[in-house]
């Protein structure tokens, strides 16, 4: 963090609007960086920021506000504009073909050639790994997009812009996705561009990583601009209080448990994943009322499969899931909502929890649609639906309130409210939530938490499967660690040794 | 005031039927280039075609009757779509609900008005069954409904084409059968038209006398309460609801609880339906046989530009019906009137169609344009 050169101003961004018709998504925003540093941006999901690089890079039109990169005014109208001044971009969600290489993705649209068109490979494929070497991306140029892990593919997001000549490089959320082990490495790579003179805007909401790659922090709150500070004379706190205009507690605030008898029992369970290969093998669990049982564990050890049984998506191909006693297993997903009232926070909320054309409302009653006063004799009551879910975005904090709006054009942490409130809101005997605080900021992620707490002190069971280890840990009552597939060890969550758990979520014996 | 305009306008333009209508005029405008290449005045032909459409009540008497089927089979495409299917078997289900119409037009001996019901209910349950096998086949198999659809339009092209030689339905020697009782008839005043009273009425009576030497029938406005049906099933009811659901995004459903493989059967069922009442009108009030079909007829494909052109919407699909019933009755005109070629009209549906599919096309020209005014 010594490489910052003040001298050099590479991206200025004065006073910066953008409206989306009424709406102000940027109010008057500035940011200032230099080469060589790495700035954060940091706000809550909605706040304006992923709107605010769009400007930088010239998706959007700034409504009005002055850009210069490197001390010269520039008009950005379009990416290529941006890409030709030297701005490139890791979006939220990668751009690109699938059974492509490396190499062909990363050339598309500028594919340099040899005599009469023929497409020049093994240059570019040279000049890839050529990259790949100097910042330490461990890219094979000839491996296939759909062959290569989430981190990989972002990091050929990363080496694309290099090789399109970025010297300022925008990372929109590029943690969201990845694992712990894999963070370290992007921030790894990081490092290693600032040492070569790059500027980095990296937008995130885990504060703590702020506090480890960025120099300087940008917070902007609900669209307007708050202040630019120096990361290391602020505390993790400080930040959250910033970016949320309020005091934020992290720890996560329960009573005591009152623990009731056993709800859902997991009888050897076994399950294959798409491909036929068993993701469950012989996976038992116990959940009681009035406790949160946290699944801990590694993304792709059977999270994904365990609840999709649970929820009635996939087929369970031998064991029992019991509740009450009385035998689920196979039960239609139909049948454990209405019936059985288990409700389910899915882990990828736009596949499984949103119908993203529908509005608020319409989402809000994806489960009661069916039921009085929502409908009657099938006929829906639009004025029953709208008014519940006035009440639901109130009561939930749903922003913006209003019920008309598609789940499309709600922020993240905003979408998981809508699942929240519909699943909590229909107050279950069993709730599962997975991931469910996946992509949100701190504030979010509070509410999130205490809506599970609640759940749980109202005498009902919780399920958290999470691959965040602390978010396990601080929530949970109790903690099963998830190995290849089977439950390797159960304990309380209290006074819990992280490393031993750390220990057997990557299989190792304690 | 003006600032609101300003903004009614620009809602306007970005809208869906802002984009139709830009497409439209394209499709004009690129159809009169194309007249022009061949060699004719294409405002003259424009003309033409306008004359043949509103010059005479007779005319618009017949572009109803054009647009009807288009009208149904639109809605039949348009509502498989809002469930996310492709309802290229319109046409099958549209012959199968016509075989069904003149069959029991024929045979049955029924008071009057109860003829048309069983005739027009029995076809849309055969045409729904035609239809809902599609997406049975699809639930249960998990075969594309694009495919399924195709193969059910050419068995029902030769189920009519056999039912046409059959003994006792087929006139033999005309490729032709027998036409339907007069009671199973919905065509307006029929037999008094040809009576004395009516002769003199249509001599006398210049407007609806017109009017009447059309084949008029009730036909259009089973359509528009049918446009009405599907408007309210898609958008009031809990099936509307799920179908929704299910065409927009099948995971969420699924997890939802909504039955997905259910509402696919359920949605080809009411598509078929919707089909099957087109062919059955077309019978009842146009046609009154079927007859040997050395090709499909194209009412059903039709509907998917219908459908397309109206947004997927029951309002919308009367709208283009109307406008494509216009088109091919109009348009025929300047085959008489200047000796151009009807292909143009093809060709002009056929571009708005392309324009009305890549609506971001369209809102890339009108963005440039924007941004060009305002630098
Ligand atoms: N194209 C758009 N049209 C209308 N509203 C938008 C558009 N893009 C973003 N918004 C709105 O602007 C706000 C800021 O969004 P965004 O910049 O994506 O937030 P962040 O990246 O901080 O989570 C949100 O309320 C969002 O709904
Ligand atoms: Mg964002």
């Amino acid at each position: 963090m010594t490489a910052i050169d003040f001298s050099q101003k590479t991206v200025e961004m004065i006073n910066v609007v953008k409206k989306f018709g009424d709406f102000v998504a940027n109010d008057g925003i500035n940011l200032t960086v230099h080469k060589g540093e790495v700035h954060a941006l940091l706000g809550e999901n909605g706040a304006g920021k992923t709107t605010l690089v769009n400007c930088l890079y010239g998706l959007y039109h700034p409504t009005a506000g002055t850009i210069r990169i490197n001390g010269r005014e520039l008009n950005v109208t379009d990416p290529n504009v941006a890409i030709q001044n030297g701005i490139g971009m890791v979006h939220q969600h990668f751009m690109l073909v699938e059974p492509f290489t490396v190499t062909q993705n990363i050339i598309l649209g500028r594919e340099t050639t040899k005599l009469m068109g023929i497409l020049d490979l093994s240059a570019a494929e040279k000049k890839v790994a050529e990259i790949s070497e100097r910042y330490g991306l461990a890219i094979n140029p000839r491996d296939k997009i759909e062959d290569i892990s989430v981190g990989s593919q972002q990091r050929v997001e990363i080496l694309k812009a290099l090789y399109r000549g970025a010297e300022i490089l925008i990372l929109d959320e590029p943690t969201a996705v990845l694992t712990p082990p894999e963070i370290q490495e992007l921030v790894m790579i990081i490092r290693n561009l600032t040492q070569e003179g790059k500027s980095i805007i990296i937008i995130t909401h885990k504060l703590h990583e702020i506090k480890q790659v960025a120099d300087y922090c940008t917070i902007i709150r609900r669209g307007k601009y708050i202040d630019t500070v120096e990361v290391d004379t602020v505390t993790e706190q400080e930040l959250a209080s910033m970016m949320v205009g309020r005091e934020v507690s992290f720890a996560v605030e329960k009573k005591p448990q009152k623990r009731g008898p056993k709800i859902l029992t997991i009888d050897n369970l076994v399950v294959e994943d798409n491909r036929g290969i068993q993701a469950l093998k012989g996976l038992s669990l116990e959940l009681h009322k009035g406790e949160i049982l946290g699944v801990a564990g590694v993304d792709g050890n059977g999270q994904s499969e365990l609840i999709e049984a649970l929820t009635g998506l996939r087929t369970v191909r031998s064991g029992k899931i019991l509740l009450h006693n009385k035998e689920i297993t196979g039960a239609l997903p139909k049948q454990i909502i209405d019936g059985y009232n288990i409700r389910t926070i899915p882990e990828d909320r736009q596949k499984r929890g949103l119908v993203l054309e529908f509005d608020v409302a319409e989402n809000l009653v994806l489960e009661t649609y069916h039921k009085k006063p929502f409908s009657w004799r099938g006929v829906l009551n639009h004025p029953e639906i709208y008014q519940y879910a006035d009440d639901s975005a109130k009561e939930f904090d749903i922003r913006p309130a209003n019920p008309y709006l598609t789940a499309k054009s709600l922020s993240g942490g905003n979408q998981q409210k809508v699942i929240i409130a519909r699943e909590v809101g229909n107050d279950p005997e069993v709730l599962i939530a997975s991931q469910p605080t996946r992509g949100l900021d701190v504030g979010a992620i509070e509410y999130v938490h205490a809506a599970l707490v609640e759940q749980r002190d109202r005498g009902k069971a919780v399920l958290l499967v999470s691959f965040e280890l602390d978010e396990v840990i601080n929530v949970s009552d109790r903690i099963a660690v998830i190995f290849e597939g089977k439950i390797v060890g159960t304990m309380a969550a209290e006074g819990v040794d992280e490393n031993e758990i750390g220990l057997m979520m990557a299989g190792g014996t304690s | 005031m003006t600032l609101d305009a300003a903004a009614l306008k620009k809602k306007f333009l970005s809208g869906s039927i802002g984009l139709t209508l830009i497409s439209i005029f394209l499709g004009f405008a690129l159809g009169a280039i194309v007249l022009l290449a061949a060699g004719f005045n294409p405002l003259e032909a424009y003309w033409v075609i306008l004359k043949g459409i509103f010059s005479r009540p007779k005319y618009v008497s017949y572009v109803i009757i054009y647009a009807t089927p288009l009208i149904i089979t639109g809605l039949s495409v348009a509502f498989a779509l809002r469930t996310g299917l492709f309802n290229i078997g319109a046409e099958g289900q549209y012959i199968v609900g016509a075989i069904v119409a003149a069959a029991a037009g024929y045979f049955f001996k029924l008071p009057l008005i109860l003829h048309v019901i069983v005739a027009v209910g029995l076809a849309i349950i055969a045409a729904a069954l035609w239809g809902g096998l599609a997406g049975y086949i699809k639930a249960r198999f998990g075969v594309h409904e694009v495919i399924s659809t195709i193969m059910l339009n050419w068995i029902a092209l030769y189920l009519s084409n056999f039912v046409v030689t059959l003994q006792a339905f087929g006139k033999q020697g005309t490729g032709k059968t027998y036409a339907i009782q007069s009671t199973a008839r919905i065509n307006l005043l029929s037999d008094w038209k040809i009576s004395e009273a009516g002769i003199e009425f249509i001599r006398s009576h210049k407007m609806l006398g017109d009017v009447l030497k059309s084949p008029i029938n009730v036909g259009f406005i089973f359509a528009i309460l049918l446009a009405v049906l599907v408007w309210y099933v898609l958008n009031k009811t809990t099936l509307g609801y799920e179908l929704r659901a299910v065409g927009f995004n099948p995971h969420a459903a699924e997890a939802g609880g909504i039955n997905v493989k259910r509402s696919m059967v359920v949605s080809m069922l009411f598509a078929g339906g919707l089909a099957g009442a087109a062919g059955a009108f077309q019978v009842l009030g146009v046609s009154h046989r079927i007859a040997k079909l050395a090709a499909m007829e194209g009412y059903g494909f039709d509907g998917i530009a219908v459908s397309l052109i109206g947004n997927n919407t029951g309002a919308g699909s009367v709208f283009a019906g109307l406008l494509f019933g216009a088109l091919k009755y109009g348009g025929s005109k300047i085959q008489d009137a200047m000796q151009a070629p009807t292909e143009v009209i093809s060709i002009m549906i056929g571009i708005i169609i392309l324009f009305v599919a890549m609506p971001n096309l369209i809102r890339l020209i009108l963005t440039i344009k924007a941004n060009r005014a305002s630098n």
